[in-house]
């Protein structure tokens, strides 16, 4: 048996199919987490159950993939029940798409959801008046609390039992008479659920007019038999207005509001502060920084530089910090920390001492110099330590990520960058993804999902890897450390975050300004009301993560580390065993012949030049690899802590911008592709691929000039603007006029 | 006294009188109760001057100033 889960979104839908399932899938509150739909098991009926959780939607217009979705869903796959989830604590809104789900053949139950914040706030809802009303079953629930939930399946299972023929409110309206007669012409036809396709062909559906075009031209007929109304015809309104005035009429007395109600919510008094109008973009930026800060940094709150604490790494400091003591070989001092570190870095430093001691382990247990010695511990145990070393960052960044996601944040973040990214032709909406992207560009372009507009879509999809996605971070770390100046490290990781946002609103801008004719997709969007994020949501959603992290670490990653391991230790003859010299090896030739494609780029000059070449390849199978590979070649130790190569800055800033610009992973361009429009994937992907030489090329130019002068720097930087400047206006002053030729 | 939602100062209210808007954007207002005969309550306008958030039917929405300019609106006093 199968029940489908469907309404509004943020009814809390994905709550209660975790609760149900026992599902670890993730919970947002923002419109839109449930982009395709999710499976899983309900095991407390007699028989298993599946429930299938559909995404969150307001109608059910031909209008949104997951609309769309949605209709398919039930219509063609027909499953046994459908649980209509609606948020008691909007009902007049969520009772929209009910009316239309009622209208389809087939059993339907209503979840009443988030009673408990209804009897909270002082609320009462009638919900027998409710279910006599709608003429369906109505059971009160709390997802979160885990109340009602075996009544609603109990009582699902009974309804699935039954045959359930189609009912709409509009069916004693003035549009009866009409609704009814195409609802018997499709009757005829022998087509199931007459009822919902007659509804949705009388308001003009682009689907349904293609599905049934004979009966379309008859429906035409009938309606222009009908008197003219204040709606000149137009049945898309009319239908709607009369299902949002049945709504109101029968429903107003349903919700008895409480007398002590405030008229400022808790939402309102928080939207006070976080959508101020001077306030709101200075926080945003301010939490953004305070989050990497505590990921990243090195010297928590700056107080070593502020008071200059120097903490050095000893007895109990050396446990609390987990740092090791890094002991000056030449004066046998042991040396002072950067600073207190911060969260992500101590557990990162914890880590990278327990991944470190297991390979010492095996190592002392093993003879060395060995083949299999060499493929455990320096290919399978340090690709391994590669990936769990990082894996705290990266947790911990989800973890901010998503507590900013669940509390409602990102939409209000939506909210306040509408105006501004509306001139890069993206609307606020796809801030979100784009968001996503700082966390994984995998979830962040199947989010792009909920953007309505294709074009739109395609551009979000080709600007979220420039979002730097927590498999970056590692890269950054250990080139950080890398940076003359270590005080600089965290300024230089915050620094690439923000190149990679900047060029990101440059590129918008130039397809913006190629594409003639092109406009912001509207922006109309529901701003949920905060809620406190709930530990077990955010833990679910960190072990999803965890869980994907590892099962790809330890497939691609791992494969491809032992991959790039046989190539660097054996020749092109491996079958004469290890070679000793790395630089006879097989992947030191294909490093060599890569390294005159990037030798303009800076990073690939000198004698460990086609050691980077071959890093930024062995990225595409996963960006930790860049890492990976690196500490491989001997240029870092396996955390990347510590280095074994000298460039100046201006070169480690070309090769960290040719990583983030470049492809992503293999894992995000496999969804690049299914997401985006055919015609425009293929552009995704030279965008990538010269995008990220250009851009590194003139980060290595600039870098170059600064190092000679900051002036020169300067004067460059400024007329590289203004030819950005100059090139976009032509760019724009064509557009108008062709918009003026095409208007005229 | 009618005027366009775009026009509306914060904290005033009014009734819908209609949506003069086309395809996409129409249904995407009315899927989200902007119709006819709805109660709105300017709340906010986003701190760039763009969008606006109003309260409606119990919830809040936000939306742009170019879909605002399409709602003509009866205000209450």
């Amino acid at each position: 048996m199968r029940f489908a889960l469907a309404g509004n979104p943020n009814c809390g839908k994905t709550t209660l199919f975790n609760s149900l399932t026992g599902a670890t899938g993730h919970v947002g509150n923002w419109p839109g987490v449930t982009v395709d739909k999710r499976e899983g098991v309900y095991k407390k009926l007699e028989e298993k159950v599946s429930i299938i959780d559909l995404p969150g939607i307001y109608s059910l217009s031909p209008y949104t993939p997951e609309e769309v979705i949605s209709r398919n869903f039930i219509l063609d796959e027909k499953p046994d029940c459908i649980i209509n989830v609606v948020d008691a604590t909007n009902l007049e809104r969520n009772l929209y798409l009910t009316t239309q789900l009622l209208e389809i053949d087939a059993p339907i139950i209503i979840a009443l959801n988030m009673m408990d914040e209804v009897k909270k706030s002082g609320r009462k809802i009638d919900s027998k008046t409710l279910e006599k009303e709608l003429n369906v079953k109505v059971v009160e629930i709390s997802a979160l609390k885990n109340q009602g939930l075996n009544e609603l399946m109990k009582a699902a299972y009974l309804e699935a039992k039954r045959e359930r023929t189609g009912y709409s409110v509009l069916e004693n309206s003035r549009i009866g008479k009409v609704i009814d007669e195409t609802k018997e012409d499709l009757k005829h036809k022998g087509i199931s659920s007459p009822l919902f396709h007659a509804v949705k062909l009388i308001e003009n559906d682009e689907i349904e007019i293609k599905a049934h075009p004979e009966i379309s031209i008859g429906v035409e007929e009938l309606k222009n038999k009908e008197p003219k109304d204040e709606f000149n015809g137009d049945y898309e309104a009319i239908v709607a207005d009369l299902r949002y005035k049945y709504i109101s009429s029968k429903f107003s007395s349903v919700v008895v509001k409480s007398e002590k109600e405030e008229t400022l919510t808790k939402s309102d008094k928080i939207d006070k502060v976080m959508t101020h109008r001077i306030w709101s973009i200075p926080l945003f930026l301010v939490i953004m920084f305070v989050v990497f800060h505590l990921v990243f940094s090195e010297d928590l709150l700056f107080l070593n530089s502020i008071f200059g604490l120097e903490i050095t790494s000893e007895g109990w400091i050396n446990f609390l910090t987990g740092m090791g003591a890094e002991v000056d070989e030449l004066t046998g001092e042991v040396a002072a920390l950067a600073g207190i570190p911060s969260p992500g870095v101590f557990l990162q430093n914890w880590m990278g001492f327990a991944t470190g001691s297991l390979i010492d382990l095996f190592r002392s247990f093993m003879p060395e110099g060995t083949w299999y010695t060499g493929l455990i511990c320096d290919g399978l145990l340090t690709g391994l330590d590669s990936i769990f070393s990082f894996l705290p960052q990266i947790l911990l960044l989800f973890l901010f990520i998503s507590i900013l996601e669940d509390s409602g944040y990102m939409a209000r973040v939506a909210f306040i960058m509408d105006r501004a990214f509306r001139k890069f032709g993206l609307s606020g909406k796809a801030f979100i993804p784009l968001l996503m992207g700082f966390g994984c560009s995998v979830p962040a372009m199947m989010a792009a999902k909920t953007l309505e507009d294709e074009k739109e879509r395609d551009m979000t999809i080709r600007l979220t890897p420039f979002f730097s996605c927590g498999a970056k971070a590692p890269i950054w770390a250990m080139l950080a450390v890398a940076i003359a100046g270590s005080f600089l490290g965290d300024i230089f990781v915050f620094s690439i975050y923000i190149l990679g946002i900047v060029v990101a609103i440059i590129a918008a801008i130039i397809m913006k300004a190629f594409n003639k004719n092109y406009e912001a997709p509207p922006f109309i969007m529901e701003l949920p009301s905060y809620h406190a994020p709930q530990f077990k949501n955010l833990m679910a959603h960190l072990w999803e993560k965890l869980k994907h992290f590892v099962i790809k670490a330890s497939t691609i990653i791992t494969a491809a580390i032992i991959l790039i391991w046989f190539l660097s230790n054996f020749g092109w003859a491996f079958w004469n065993g290890m070679v000793d010299d790395i630089e006879a090896s097989i992947l030191a030739s294909i490093g060599k012949a890569l390294k005159y494609f990037f030798y303009p780029l800076g990073w690939a000059q000198g004698v460990d030049g086609w050691k980077f070449s071959v890093a930024s390849v062995t990225g595409l199978i996963a960006k930790e690899d860049v890492v990976a590979t690196m500490a491989q070649l001997g240029l870092c130790d396996d955390a990347g802590e510590s280095i074994a190569f000298l460039m100046t800055n201006s070169r480690i800033y070309a090769f960290a911008a040719y990583n983030l610009f470049t492809f992503p992973c293999f894992a995000a361009i496999a969804t690049a592709k299914s997401e985006s429009s055919k015609k425009a994937f293929p552009i995704t992907l030279l965008f990538w691929f010269f995008g990220s030489y250009v851009i590194s090329l003139v980060v290595f130019l600039v870098g170059l000039l600064f190092e000679a002068s900051i002036i020169l720097g300067i004067l460059i930087i400024l007329v590289i603007i203004g030819l950005i400047v100059l090139g976009l206006y032509l760019l724009k002053r064509r557009n108008t006029k062709a918009l003026k030729a095409k208007n005229a | 006294m009618e005027k366009y939602l775009k026009d509306f100062n914060i904290g005033e209210s009014g009734k819908i009188i209609s949506i003069n808007a086309e395809g996409k954007i129409k249904r995407r207002l009315f899927d989200m109760g902007v119709t006819p005969g709805a109660l709105v309550t300017l709340k906010k306008v986003a701190p760039l001057g763009d969008p606006i958030e109003v309260s409606l039917r119990g919830y809040d929405l936000s939306l742009r100033k170019d879909e605002a300019k399409c709602v003509l609106v009866e205000v209450i006093k």
